[in-house]
């Protein structure tokens, strides 16, 4: 029995040192003064925002943001996409519109049921050579709007590093939706405006690999001297100080001056801090690519816009720039960073159509693989005709919006007007490019359904509040118990405090978030989690009257108990369940914790409150239970 | 110190006023209900937008009303929150989604141009996202009600699983009856709160159920009738019981009065759902068990 308590000790005592290493990201960010935070946030972003990502984050509810629910505008799309429009066609399309506002029912099909009323084909209108059916077009019609949410997801994911938001959440939602979340943005019209901005398709001739090369050492050599000690005068700091903070400006588009000071102040402080060893390498598979440490990005973005580098780029490079890539590489570990031309050489409205498509059998180089066929206007052929003439096994980097999506190499002069973008290991590859190639000839319509916005001081509050009435709670709860139930409540309530840091350390490690709802379900928590405890004690009275000892009526109690609150909390669980499938937002928010609560009560109200007795039971005579 | 042990009542006996009572209160509910024209939704259902402003200083929402009415929102429902300096503004969703937020605030602002405000929480719907939040609460409780409807069949017998959800048909309709009576809209984090019910009035059957099924078991021989062993475990189970519903009934009574306005109303729809569940799971969960059998006797 000894050995048995002592080992249930040791898988508590487990149990908390991992909830504790799991919360320490949590606390220690909590503990910080808002100045220390920013101060910390400024001197090594990285760092920070690796330890904010451990912690548990607040819900737009708690720290301001917005929530913005996006749908792909069908009417605009169906009307963008048909060709030989008459009056037919335009009331088809108000009528459908009409009748499937405010349910679920199906656009495109209403209007293919509504034209046939009027006695149009609806391949009148989005027929080609291709697709003469009715079944074809309408497939074509479905496949075109999802591939309209998908261009937007895609242009959205891009854009976000714009907003400078921490943990930004941007996800589809069942066909045709998008869901973004924002949390810290409270500027809603400036978001309005980066979502409904047409996207820009760019194409841009990448430095060869020599070129990067040395622009690589130079910069690395420049950091070198930096690193030496000794050599930064006063006035060098000076200097330093007030260009990174315009650069910082530029690059997170930080309008109100606060931010902008704070910037300035924290990179005079932590300009050593700044420069470092082995920040960037080139990608040895291929080197016109240099690829940056995923928790170093924004020491890059600093150092590449100090004038220093700026003079290094301009004097091995000309006039070229730094562009992102938009994907991270080996793992998510490493961002791609390409030195390409200031120079558009050709821009998406070019693009007339672009499709995913097997590699040509015929071709060695492409057999196996998949690739994407471009289709330019007849002005796009010509300007295509003569960059790929003047640049022949060159490589022309794609960007959407400042990004680099693909750098295909130049094979050949193409006149024709219709190109091939080969080597693509998976046909998803192939068609996700074709659908951003696409961005600037059909900007995707999207609309926004649903909005919500809370002000950080509303969420302030909210959190002031709630935690008010959580502790409030708690100690109510505690007194409570003891009066109560004496010695045996203290017990329990020492069982009712490990819970609820279960509850959090929990939450951190699944990246829950901590939502207003959120702290509701944890005070309710505290309510029931007691309920086992009590349940187990009104057991264990009842045994104590009936004349048994202490260790038999605790034996009995806890066993006879166990049944119950087994039943209780699964039907409790179930109902959790079903809230978390169907809820969303806040009410998934207030289901995690509930289910969270009832599995981690489980296992402090059984288990750890019962460790406790025996310690008690088998290290003193005890003659009176405290009950 | 304890209380409510080895209690005698004969609560069993007098389920009948249990019915009536309860009786009268789903009726009432549904006279409510029928009178509001059913539930009152909030835009999290209906579609429309919600804005609420923080003022510098106190508003009136008279003038609220004729600041916005220059702009076509007379039908715009205008409340205080939490104080008389914070208006929450309430329009349909006949509005544009995209402007109507800013097009309030301009004409306040307008109107107001002395008195000062700050955007403190906007909530913008559309009437697509509220049907389909509807079909989803309905489909969430229907579903949880079937789910719990098995597996206490599974871990009792069929009666006890009619029992349960009796109750809970009755905890649902009264607390929405209450909310229509008390002018509560129904928004999404209500529907929490009505699960969040479901899930604790439950909780608390359940715990008498168990005692009926040991007590059942230990009494093989029919030494008592179902009468006499419903009545003893739930007079067992009481102290439980009463303790249970208090704390939890405290913390949320804590969370009414300090949780902000925000969580206000959610906690109200808590506090008559756990009284209205505990209530339930000793009047109408078990009793339910022993007629039912007799009928089927």
């Amino acid at each position: 029995m000894k050995k048995n308590t002592t080992t249930r000790l040791a898988i508590i005592l487990f149990v908390f040192a991992v909830a504790i290493y799991l919360l320490y990201p949590t606390i220690s960010l909590s503990m910080m003064s808002e100045k220390e935070l920013t101060e910390f946030q400024n001197s090594d972003p990285d760092s920070y925002n690796a330890l904010k990502s451990k912690a548990i984050s607040l819900g737009l509810d708690l720290q301001g943001g917005m929530h913005v629910v996006l749908e792909v505008d069908l009417k605009e799309l169906l009307d963008k996409l048909a060709k030989n429009k008459n009056p037919e066609f335009v009331q088809a399309l108000d009528e459908a519109v009409k009748e499937t506002k405010g349910s679920d029912a199906d656009l495109i099909a209403t209007f293919n049921e509504k034209l046939k009323a009027k006695g149009m084909n609806i391949a009148r209108y989005y027929g080609s050579s291709e697709r003469r059916e009715e079944s074809e077009v309408l497939q074509y019609l479905y496949t075109q709007s999802e591939e309209a949410v998908t261009r937007s997801l895609e242009i959205l994911r891009n854009r976000v590093d714009q907003f400078g938001v921490s943990e930004p959440t941007i996800q589809k939602q069942g066909s045709s939706r998008i869901i973004v979340e924002l949390a810290g943005v409270t500027n809603p019209k400036r978001v309005r405006q980066l979502i409904g901005k047409t996207a820009l398709l760019e194409f841009k001739l990448l430095k060869s690999p020599e070129v990067t090369s040395n622009v690589a050492i130079k910069i690395n050599k420049f950091i070198a001297s930096k690193i030496t000690p000794g050599d930064t005068t006063a006035s060098d700091k000076k200097e330093k100080k007030d260009s990174t903070s315009t650069a910082l400006e530029e690059l997170f588009s930080v309008n109100d001056s606060d931010s902008a000071v704070s910037g300035a102040t924290a990179a005079g402080d932590t300009s050593k801090a700044l420069f470092e060893e082995n920040l960037f390498f080139q990608d040895p598979r291929d080197r016109s690519t240099l690829l940056v440490p995923a928790d170093k990005e924004n020491k890059f973005k600093r150092i590449i816009s100090l004038p220093e580098v700026k003079k290094i780029i301009a004097e091995e490079a000309g006039n070229a720039e730094f562009l992102w890539g938009s994907k991270k590489v080996a793992n998510g570990e490493y961002l791609q960073v390409y030195l390409v031309n200031k120079k558009q050489e050709l821009s998406g409205e070019y693009i007339v159509d672009a499709r995913p498509q097997n590699g040509s059998p015929n071709d060695p180089s492409s057999m196996g693989k998949f690739e994407v066929s471009l289709t330019f206007s007849d002005e796009g052929a010509k300007v295509f005709a003569r960059v790929t003439g003047a640049n022949i096994q060159k490589r022309l980097a794609i960007i959407l919006d400042e990004r680099v999506v693909l750098a295909p190499t130049l094979q050949a002069k193409i006149t024709s007007g219709r190109a091939r973008i080969t080597g693509m290991d998976t046909f998803e590859s192939a068609k996700d490019l074709s659908i951003v190639l696409k961005a600037g000839a059909l900007p995707a319509p999207v609309r926004i359904i649903e909005e919500r916005t809370v002000g950080p001081s509303l969420g302030h509050d909210s959190i002031i509040a709630g935690s008010y009435s959580a502790l409030l709670g708690l100690i109510v709860v505690m007194l409570f118990m003891i009066l109560y139930y004496k010695g045996s409540g203290f017990i329990a309530d020492m069982a009712l405090m490990l819970n609820i840091v279960f509850i959090m350390a929990v939450m951190a490690s699944l990246g829950a978030t901590l939502t207003l709802p959120g702290i509701a379900g944890i005070i309710l928590t505290i309510g029931m989690a007691v309920d086992a405890n009590v349940l187990i004690f009104e057991r264990v009275r009842e045994e104590l009257r009936k004349g048994k000892t202490i260790r038999a009526s605790l034996d009995q109690g806890y066993g006879k108990a166990f049944i119950t609150i087994l039943d209780a909390n699964v039907t409790t669980f179930i109902a959790g369940l079903v809230l978390y499938t169907y809820g969303t937002g806040p009410i998934k928010g207030f289901a995690v914790t509930l289910m969270i609560g009832i599995a981690a009560s489980m296992f402090t109200a059984i288990f750890v409150s019962r460790v406790i007795f025996n310690l008690f039971l088998d290290n003193t005579k005890v003659t009176k239970l405290s009950i | 110190m304890q209380f409510f042990t080895d209690t005698h009542y004969n609560i069993v006996d007098k389920r009948k006023m249990g019915y009536i009572l309860s009786g009268t209160l789903i009726l009432l509910s549904i006279i409510s209900l029928i009178l509001h024209g059913g539930p009152k939704y909030n835009i999290d259902f209906t579609g429309g937008a919600l804005i609420q402003l923080k003022f510098d200083k106190e508003v009136s929402i008279q003038d609220i009303r004729s600041a916005i009415s220059s702009i076509g929102m007379n039908e715009a429902e205008i409340k205080h929150f939490g104080a008389p300096n914070e208006v929450a503004i309430r329009v349909g969703a006949e509005f544009d989604l995209e402007t109507v937020s800013h097009n309030i605030e301009e004409a306040i602002r307008k109107a107001m141009p002395d008195n000062a405000f700050e955007e403190q929480r906007t909530e913008k719907v559309g009437p697509k996202v509220g049907h389909e939040l509807i079909i989803d609460a309905f489909l969430a409780i229907f579903w949880s009600m079937i789910l719990i409807l098995f597996y206490i069949m599974w871990r009792f017998e069929f009666r006890f699983s009619i029992g349960a959800i009796v109750a809970l048909v009755h905890d649902v309709t009264i607390t929405i009856g209450l909310f229509s009576l008390l002018e509560i809209e129904i928004s999404a984090p209500i529907i929490a709160a009505v699960l969040t019910i479901v899930g604790y009035s439950l909780n608390d059957t359940i715990v008498v159920y168990d005692r009926i099924r040991e007590n059942l078991k230990s009494s093989s021989k029919r030494t008592g009738n179902i009468t006499e062993i419903v009545n003893r475990s739930i007079n067992e189970t009481l102290s439980r019981t009463i303790m249970t519903s208090s704390t939890t009934l405290f913390v949320v009574i804590i969370l009414y009065f300090f949780g902000g306005e925000v969580l206000r109303t959610f906690a109200l729809a808590l506090i008559i759902g756990i009284i209205i569940g505990t209530y339930s799971s000793i009047f109408i969960a078990s009793p339910i068990v022993i007629d039912w059998k007799f009928k089927k006797a």
